[in-house]
């Protein structure tokens, strides 16, 4: 604890901000293009089936793993940089 | 060799497995019981936690469902992942460097109230119990089915066996038994999906097969012909505000189970627990992405195989006798035209098929081995063991750790905490079991309400106990009491008293999703209004935000402060 309270600061800025952009995709995937969207996008063929089905029963599980991926790997950056080693 | 002597096979093979990993995991110290000694590495947990996350209800039904309700089963897909998510940016880095053992343990020190941890136990133990019975019951289910002894026989081996490893190894057994439960349970749900992709699709990747091949399309066809509505079409079964407010709820409630957030304790550090919940994402989306391909497999199959066949050709089918023998499958030609046909209409409708059985008869219907059959069957109490564990776990340190040890006995020993701690696990397995064997009438409906609660209690004062360092004792308290007041309220007057659902008809479902928003904001105007919390709280957030890895020094908090 022997870095400046201004730095922690920083740190957690820089986290939240993170969160809050992954969150925006968690839900535009999840909420907006499965469910609030879901007949105009299923105008739309994908393949065998139609984008907005997939995207609710396919793309959004496959987005949620990756947004995972992402935070870790993007926290893991913040940490070297803040930790100061 | 016959279904029966491959499941015996099975079953006896992946008990001893189970057992020889309890007995060579057995732990001395309360560390080692409860969180594993915080060594678990990331990927192993994530194992576990898919095991101890992916229930009986997951690996028997959920296909079952959605091959019912198309696309408006998407519900639990997207509900029983997208959690995992909140779960990984919001909850379990900060709870892994809070550092304690359960979720009572957050709840109780950062609101510097044992009021708040009693009600954080309550929560917790009945979450737990109603889910736990569940299990209990799918353990008696598939010993019924594929051994044929009776299903109190079978809940009684099923208690035996987790009672093993849970008293013996606590968290540490209880882990390392569910990474192996996830490797059976994964391979023994793909392979018929697999089998039954490849014969209907040519196409062996069931996620493949399920975008790019055109059974979609025929299905569609299918269903409109038979006068059902189109299976991709949305909000056929459910309207569009009910979907999405039961998708929150179940996303949100997943984030707030006990039993998944105690998982996170058990890593080494704050990095793994981020890590660790990718790979139980990844591990879980194996199985979820499968899942939908099977749904959609299994109805179109089902469909051509029993849709107006003459009744002499479908009786000839060995797996149709054995399913009508368990009352899951029926048939009645009601127009007495010598052929069964498939309808969406009660009056003329003549094929029954309970949802349970898609997953289960699906190696049977696609004519695989017997030992693919055993397989599954021993999958799915994989599935079931391994959630009723880490239930199990959870019941035992609320009332060992977060009760006796935190609130009567804080001077206990260490072997003193872990004998307590066995014990309660031994209590809870017998409760359990109890539960299993005379399943009150209630269980099946109050199991899908346990997200509700978790999502109207646990989650709203956790997030904000961590992102908002004004959240006060006042305000958690009020906030749990009202969210879990109200979703309670709200199911038992709907579900039990007859109600409709009177609330925008919100299913009962769904509505924890409100009581979780109610929560949010009893809880933050509640705290706006009340002194903010001690400086010592306040730094002890300010610890959980910082880029360190060390647990805060909880042990400044002396216990005057606790009320």
């Amino acid at each position: 604890m022997n870095q400046a309270p201004d730095e922690h600061r920083a740190y957690w800025k820089a986290n939240t901000t993170l969160i809050r952009n992954l969150m925006l995709i968690w839900a535009i995937a999840s909420l907006g293009c499965s469910i609030l969207f879901v007949e105009l996008l299923n105008k739309i063929q994908f393949f065998g089936v139609p984008f907005g089905f997939w995207m609710a029963q396919q793309g959004t599980i496959y987005i949620f793993v990756i947004l995972i991926f992402v935070y870790a790997t993007q926290m893991d950056k913040l940490d070297k940089k803040y930790r100061g080693k | 060799m016959s279904v029966e002597a491959w499941t015996t096979v099975f079953v006896i093979i992946s008990f001893i497995l189970y057992l020889y990993i309890g007995w060579h995991s057995r732990v001395q110290d309360s560390k080692g019981f409860y969180v594993a000694g915080h060594g678990v590495p990331a990927i192993a947990n994530g194992a576990a936690t898919a095991a101890d996350w992916m229930s009986a209800a997951s690996f028997m039904s959920m296909a079952g469902l959605i091959s019912f309700l198309g696309y408006d089963g998407s519900i639990y897909l997207m509900g029983w992942t997208g959690g995992y998510v909140l779960l990984a940016l919001l909850l379990a880095p900060y709870l892994r460097k809070f550092g304690k053992y359960t979720v009572p343990d957050f709840v109780g020190d950062r609101y510097y109230s044992n009021v708040a941890r009693v009600v954080a136990v309550i929560a917790a133990i009945f979450v737990s119990l109603t889910y736990v019975a569940g299990q209990m019951r799918g353990v008696g289910i598939v010993f019924s089915r594929f051994l044929q002894v009776p299903i109190e026989t079978g809940v009684i081996i099923g208690m035996i066996i987790v009672g093993f490893f849970a008293v013996l190894g606590g968290m540490k057994g209880i882990t390392w038994t569910q990474v192996a439960q996830y490797g059976i349970l994964i391979v023994a749900y793909l392979i018929p999906v697999i089998a039954l992709a490849w014969i209907l699709t040519g196409n062996p990747i069931p996620q493949f097969a399920f975008t790019f091949s055109d059974i979609g399309v025929k299905l569609n066809q299918i269903q409109v012909d038979l006068g059902f509505a189109e299976y991709t079409q949305p909000f056929a079964n459910k309207t569009m505000l009910d979907v999405l407010f039961i998708t929150i709820a179940l996303m949100v409630g997943t984030a707030g189970l006990p039993h998944v957030i105690v998982r996170f304790y058990t890593v080494p550090d704050v990095r793994a627990a981020r890590y660790s919940a990718g790979w139980a994402l990844l591990f879980i989306a194996i199985l979820y992405t499968s899942a939908p391909a099977l749904s959609m497999f299994a109805r179109y199959n089902l469909i051509s195989t029993l849709h107006n066949q003459p009744i002499a050709q479908v009786n000839q089918l060995d797996w149709v006798r054995k399913w009508e023998n368990t009352k899951l499958l029926s048939f009645d030609d009601k127009n007495q035209d010598g052929l069964y046909q498939l309808t969406p209409d009660k009056a003329t409708n003549e094929i029954l098929i309970d949802n349970d059985i898609i997953v289960l008869s699906t190696p049977e219907v696609a004519k695989l081995a017997p030992w693919v059959i055993a397989l599954v069957a021993t999958g799915a109490l994989a599935a079931a063991l391994s959630t009723a564990s880490g239930l199990l776990l959870v019941i035992s340190s609320s009332i060992a750790h977060d009760v006796y040890y935190r609130m009567i006995d804080p001077g206990a020993s260490e072997s003193k905490r872990v004998l307590v701690g066995r014990f309660m696990v031994g209590f809870a397995i017998a409760l359990a079991g109890y539960f299993g064997v005379n399943p009150p009438g209630f269980v099946a409906q109050v199991v899908a309400f346990a997200f509700g609660l978790a999502a109207a209690s646990f989650f709203p004062i956790i997030i904000l106990g961590i992102f908002d360092k004004r959240t006060n004792k006042e305000g958690a308290i009020a906030g749990m009491i009202s969210g879990l007041g109200f979703t309670i309220l709200y199911i038992v007057s709907v579900k039990f008293g007859g109600a409709s659902p009177w609330l925008f008809g919100i299913s009962p479902e769904g509505i924890g999703t409100v009581g979780m928003v109610l929560n949010f904001i009893v809880t933050y105007v509640v705290s706006r209004l009340t002194p903010p919390p001690p400086v010592e709280i306040q730094a002890l957030v300010e610890n959980l935000r910082s880029p360190y890895d060390q647990p805060p020094a909880l042990d400044e908090i002396d216990e005057d402060h606790l009320d």
